[in-house]
């Protein structure tokens, strides 16, 4: 069985900090969470109006792929049905699920309710990159590198995944933190084994 | 109706974070869905959110939708027309 797959790069994001690869990607210390997303947003030169109108974890969530993929040709290397997205957090969509409500004392906004599940995120990074493969959401009390290496090795070994994005993706209210890992079966210059002990040692070192 | 109209295109940009938008991107008659600001069905249903919040006015009848949000125009027609206290009057 093919076993060979790698974790080819890794994006983390928490606490006013992005870095790639474990190298600063960008920082804006002392702002909030949410004016931090609007500064990397900036930061990414992203065009893509449609973020303003998401909730701060589908924000956290296109980030994080989108600093994991950029110079990658990630489209040009793969069908749209063979890359996979399989996430991870502790409080699914408990920050956007507060303000839906709260707004619910008046006028209930739909265009709050309509983030109010954790696996919505999936769907806005899968639109955002035309990604068509196979994904899941799972809400854990804390990070499980070894169920995720479990799963994600799963899809490849059924053949449902060439790639795959996975990994950590976590907000409420001032605290939040994104470690994403893509896993390829093809080793580049940094790439480390997609293995439970790197995954829980990149999620365990401060960025990634 | 001027006021009513830069009064709107303010609330519109705040209420569906259109934080590339200002208010003079927004002309009087161009249409909000599609080809124009590019709304979609989520935005639909905000600002009929938008409508009972700030001006107290209920869309009764949903067929109405397209002919009221097709503009900032018309939706300044529309509120003129229903404000509470054009309807008490």
């Amino acid at each position: 069985m093919q076993r060979d797959r790698f974790i080819t790069v890794s994006c983390t994001i928490t606490a006013g900090s992005a870095y790639k690869d474990g190298k600063p990607e960008f920082q804006g210390p002392g702002l909030n969470a949410a004016a931090f997303l609007d500064d990397l947003y900036r930061h990414e030169a992203i065009a893509y109006p449609k973020f303003h109108k998401m909730d701060h974890l589908c924000k956290l969530g296109i980030l994080a792929t989108e600093i994991l993929l950029k110079g990658s040709n990630h489209n040009k290397k793969y069908r749209e049905d063979e890359t996979g997205i399989v996430l991870s957090n502790a409080n699914a969509s408990l920050d956007v699920d507060l303000k839906y409500a709260g707004t619910m004392k008046t006028v209930a906004s739909p265009a709050l309710f309509v983030y109010t599940l954790p696996n919505i995120v999936i769907g806005e990074i899968a639109i955002r990159h035309r990604f068509k493969g196979e994904n899941a959401f799972f809400v854990f009390k804390s990070f499980h590198g070894n169920f995720i290496a479990g799963y994600v090795n799963g899809l490849f070994d059924t053949g449902l995944v060439q790639c795959c994005i996975c990994g950590w993706l976590d907000f409420l209210g001032e605290d939040y933190r994104a470690m994403l890992m893509l896993v390829e079966t093809t080793r580049s210059g940094t790439a480390i084994p997609f293995t439970a002990d790197n995954i829980n040692e990149l999620n365990n070192t401060n960025h990634g | 109706m001027d006021k009513l109209m830069a009064q709107l295109k303010r609330q519109i940009i705040e209420r569906l974070n259109l934080k590339d938008l200002r208010p003079e991107n927004i002309t009087d008659d161009a249409p909000l869905f599609v080809e124009g600001l590019g709304l979609d069905s989520i935005d639909a249903l905000e600002l009929i959110v938008l409508l009972q919040q700030e001006y107290d006015i209920k869309l009764s009848r949903a067929e109405d939708g397209p002919k009221v949000f097709h503009s900032v125009r018309t939706m300044a027609e529309y509120i003129t027309e229903h404000s509470p206290s054009k309807t008490a009057s």
